[in-house]
């Protein structure tokens, strides 16, 4: 690809970028959120046609002027989006073929669509029946159908977008395995990933974008260091990813669930959470570390206002005093605060303006007799635009065209405004780059010097080891360890989460 | 590749994106387009109302604006602007109702039954319509919010449901006429005062206070979104707004008073959209309908009740769907088994037409409104122009999809 500039209105997406792959290996996009990495796979694949853009492309020696996806496809380009395109209520086999269908003029051909489909599915190593709905199957999974569905089209340059954002470790390792296998079949594959291990682990070449210009190319070698790239992402050396740590006044047990029980709200025999009991202090930050399927996320959401699961039992406290947290309103009350996992589809509301976001669990505080002050609203989005340095043009910018770190801060910003002692941040930097993550962590900081005590999920941990002062570990839903900072390592912490698992 | 020069002369600090960058101040040029793009959707049915104002009013040869047809679109579209409120509201909390127009029509033939037939004092059977608009909505409001049922099965059931007690409770026939107390609050005007000059005047003088009104609320708004530290419009560009909307009060009230004054069913109208526009702007509630049509979950995880929001919600379409027969009723002067048939299709015509989205989170009830009227000239210009209904309906399913095309397109465009 060569001087690619995209321009969106207002916004110079790509300026001039240029970027060479070697057929036949796999070469690693890196750069922040808003760097341009998605927006030129999306060049490259044919989702912007040509004419929208301009600059070449060259595949193979040819020049390439893609008007859609089903041209670029042709030429032997898939792309994998971060959110996953299968139809959740189809086999895996109808997905695989989708668009694509093994047919004779028009009448599908169900043998044949089973046996490819399961040479697909051999190859990409995924062992499920073809005839399974893509719906009963994992995020892993499906990453895996994706790829099976790439190949039946005779995929020669497979682009991934985050491919491993949402997958477990072993699931990425797979993942990451596969692509690596396809290498050696000559399948030539372009990774966009925030995650530098796996990117250093499996790719040769690396091309780092900023503010959407090409910044460098890096060849992979034992020699290269994390930090090389970090600096190249952000333009400055991150000698520390985490703020250091202040010195805070740890006070007494501010918070603490007991026995807390919760039932899976279909499969009712099976404890989602079971027994769990823990505690925060004032001005304590704690991590709660786990595989996915621990019941993290299923412990916050039916401790805050029982937005998950059935007959949840068990008792919380503050300080000595029993809360009720039975509905939303309770919790919000009770003072306490819960950032969701899911920032588009549980944390905010997308059309609505940032001021709007920031007011909406606490519209009592800012309106007389249920009429809302608009403009004491705008202040309060003011006040935590500067505070919180929100990056907007203003804050009656929608929430749906920030950047993920920008609306984690909005959401933030938004818990912060219920003036909650206690804050359950459920994995607040997932899909953020690095320079947003360490403001991130500053303001989890500042946080617990204020005297709040704060309870962070997450599933980095580097993450949790660089903020948390106690780490509790969950496995199948049971509490299986508790340990201090100063004792955790990542190995540690690993050997907890896998306890009880076969 | 990209030489590393550019890399040492400027450090982005952390998080920076391309294009938030700290922007440049713009100029007056640039804020008036820029005000021109921002408000293209809100603005942009006002103009094509405005537009087909003036193109019928040329192809009907001045009938169009003549007092008494002005009248006339008031009165006879003053009760599917009044179901066009709730149903905006309804649409916005990611709702629809099918079943309007059948809860109008069964209003109808009760206040008939309550007034007619049993001698009801007819202010009293009003209130009692109105309370059982309001229990019609609670009961169907409860199988959508808290049973979970999809409110377009729930009220295509009531669509039928009330259809087939409306012809019940008439047997079939219509009872007429109504009392003319009610039937006044349809057909009726401000009562005339003094002497009879050319122009009514209390409608003069009420049109001259809503002017000065309206002119002074702007203002305030303006001098406290400036206090408040926040972007306003150029001066001229609201001096020209102010303008506008005195010259379009002001020519609609001449056109009032040089016939009989205003119509009650005006005044009736007017009041409302006040009220629900203020509610749905400024209230703690209107926020509340917002948020759980934009994205429930999240309204969920910030305490906000859904269900009871969408019980109110449900609630409040029956009172206005009860509101609306009874202006039907008092027009046709009878209740009959057929009236409201098709009412729910008009009103939620109006409220997309008028800007709302059907994913939920979006719409106003300004933009209903306009919505509404844009279908009631075009109905109104086409019967002055002996336009035949068949093709008057092919037109107005046209105008529905362009005016959502436009929505549409304007989205993609803005979008990304």
């Amino acid at each position: 690809m060569r001087g690619i500039t995209k321009e969106f209105p207002g916004v110079t997406a790509l300026s001039e970028v240029d970027l060479t792959v070697k057929a036949g290996a796999i070469h690693a996009i890196c750069g922040e959120n808003g760097a341009g990495k998605s927006t030129l796979m999306k060049v490259l694949s044919g989702v912007y046609p040509h004419g929208d853009y301009s600059g070449d492309i060259l595949f193979d020696g040819h020049a390439c002027e893609f008007k859609d996806i089903r041209a670029s496809e042709r030429a032997g380009i898939a792309i994998i989006h971060q959110e996953l395109a299968l139809v959740p209520y189809l086999s895996i086999a109808e997905n695989v073929f989708l668009g694509n269908e093994q047919s004779r003029f028009g009448v599908i051909g169900w043998d044949q669509t089973l046996i490819e489909a399961q040479a697909l599915l051999d190859r990409v190593g995924l062992r499920e029946s073809p005839q399974t709905r893509v719906a009963d199957i994992g995020v892993g999974k499906q990453q895996l159908v994706e790829i099976a569905k790439a190949l039946s089209k005779k995929v020669r340059l497979l682009i991934l977008d985050e491919p491993t954002a949402a997958l477990n470790d072993s699931d990425s390792r797979h993942l990451l395995d596969l692509i690596v296998d396809l290498r050696e079949h000559g399948i030539t594959s372009i990774i966009i990933s925030h995650k530098l291990n796996e990117v250093m682990h499996v790719a040769d070449t690396i091309t780092i974008l900023r503010d959407g210009r090409t910044i460098e190319t890096i060849a992979v070698n034992d020699d290269l260091a994390e930090d090389r790239i970090v600096r190249g992402m952000v333009g400055r050396d991150l000698t520390h990813r985490f703020p250091p740590r202040a010195d805070r006044e740890i006070g007494d047990i501010a918070f603490s669930v007991s026995n807390w029980t919760v039932l899976h709200p279909i499969d009712q025999h099976r404890k989602v959470v079971d027994d769990v009991s823990l505690n925060v202090r004032a001005g304590e930050i704690v991590g709660i570390a786990g595989l996915m399927g621990a019941g993290r996320t299923e412990l916050a959401m039916s401790v805050f206002g029982r937005t998950y699961g059935k007959y949840v039992s068990g008792k919380v406290f503050k300080g000595d005093r029993e809360i009720s947290t039975r509905t939303v309103s309770d919790a919000i009350r009770n003072g306490v605060a819960y950032a969701t996992e899911d920032r588009k589809h549980l944390g905010l509301n997308l059309m609505d303006s940032i001021a709007q976001s920031i007011t909406l669990p606490s519209l009592r505080k800012i309106s007389r007799r249920g009429v809302v002050n608009q403009h004491e609203e705008a202040g309060v989005g003011e006040r935590f635009r500067a505070s919180m340095r929100i990056k907007a043009s203003s804050v009656s910018a929608v929430t749906g065209k920030l950047s993920g770190g920008n609306q984690q801060k909005v959401v933030l910003s938004k818990w912060l405004f219920t003036d909650p002692d206690v804050l359950i941040l459920d994995e607040p930097t997932r899909g953020i780059d690095v320079g947003a993550k360490y403001e991130i962590y500053t303001i989890i900081n500042e946080l617990a010097a204020r005297g709040k005590a704060v309870l962070v999920i997450s599933s980095e941990l580097p993450e949790l080891l660089g903020i948390c002062d106690r780490i509790y570990t969950l496995s199948q839903g049971r509490l299986t360890g508790e340990v201090a900072q100063a004792d955790a390592t990542q190995e540690t912490l690993m050997r907890h989460m896998m306890k009880g698992r076969a | 590749m990209t030489t590393t020069v550019e890399q040492s002369s400027q450090k982005p600090e952390a998080g920076q994106q391309p294009g938030e960058a700290s922007p440049t101040p713009p100029g007056l040029r640039e804020r008036v387009s820029s005000f021109l793009m921002s408000h293209v959707r809100q603005s942009g049915m006002v103009v094509a109302l405005a537009a087909i104002v003036l193109l019928f009013q040329v192809w009907t040869g001045g009938i169009l604006l003549k007092p008494l047809n002005v009248t006339n679109i008031v009165q006879q579209n003053g009760y599917i602007l009044v179901l066009a409120i709730g149903m905006v509201v309804v649409i916005i909390s990611g709702h629809i109702d099918l079943s309007v127009g059948s809860i109008a029509g069964f209003i109808g033939a009760m206040s008939g039954v309550l007034m007619v037939r049993n001698d009801m004092p007819w202010l009293l059977a009003v209130g009692l319509c109105v309370g059982i608009g309001a229990l019609i909505g609670a009961w169907q409001g409860f199988w959508i919010a808290y049973v979970g049922i999809p409110s377009f099965i729930v009220t295509l059931g009531g669509m039928l449901v009330f259809r087939g007690a409306t012809q019940y409770l008439l047997e079939g026939q219509s009872i007429a006429p109504m009392p003319h107390g009610l039937e006044q609050v349809s057909s009726g005007f401000l009562p005339e005062m003094g002497t009879n000059a050319v122009y009514h005047w209390p409608t003069v003088i009420l049109g001259a206070v809503i002017m000065v009104a309206a002119v002074v609320v702007q203002i305030r708004r303006r001098r406290s979104q400036l206090r408040y530290g926040q972007e306003v419009s150029a001066t001229p560009l609201f001096v020209a707004k102010c303008a506008a909307i005195v010259a379009a009060l002001a020519v609609f009230t001449l056109l009032l008073a040089s016939y009989r004054g205003v119509p009650i069913v005006g005044i009736i109208l007017v009041v409302l959209t006040l009220i629900y526009a203020f509610v749905m702007r400024n209230t703690v509630l209107g926020r509340q309908v917002y948020a759980v049509g934009g994205n429930s979950a999240a309204a969920r995880l910030s305490g906000i009740r859904n269900q009871r929001v969408t019980l109110l919600v449900f609630v409040n379409m029956g009172v206005l769907a009860a509101i609306a027969g009874l202006l039907f009723a008092a027009r046709l002067n009878s209740a009959t088994p057929q009236a409201g048939i098709n009412f729910e299709l008009e009103a939620i015509a109006a409220a997309f037409i008028g800007g709302a989205s059907s994913s939920g989170g979006v719409g106003t009830v300004f933009g209903a409104i306009v919505g509404g009227l844009v279908l009631g000239v075009l109905n109104n210009g086409m019967s002055i122009m002996g336009i035949g209904s068949d093709v008057q309906q092919v037109i107005k399913g046209l105008v529905l999809l362009a005016a959502v095309g436009f929505d549409v397109y304007n989205k993609r465009k803005g979008g990304r």
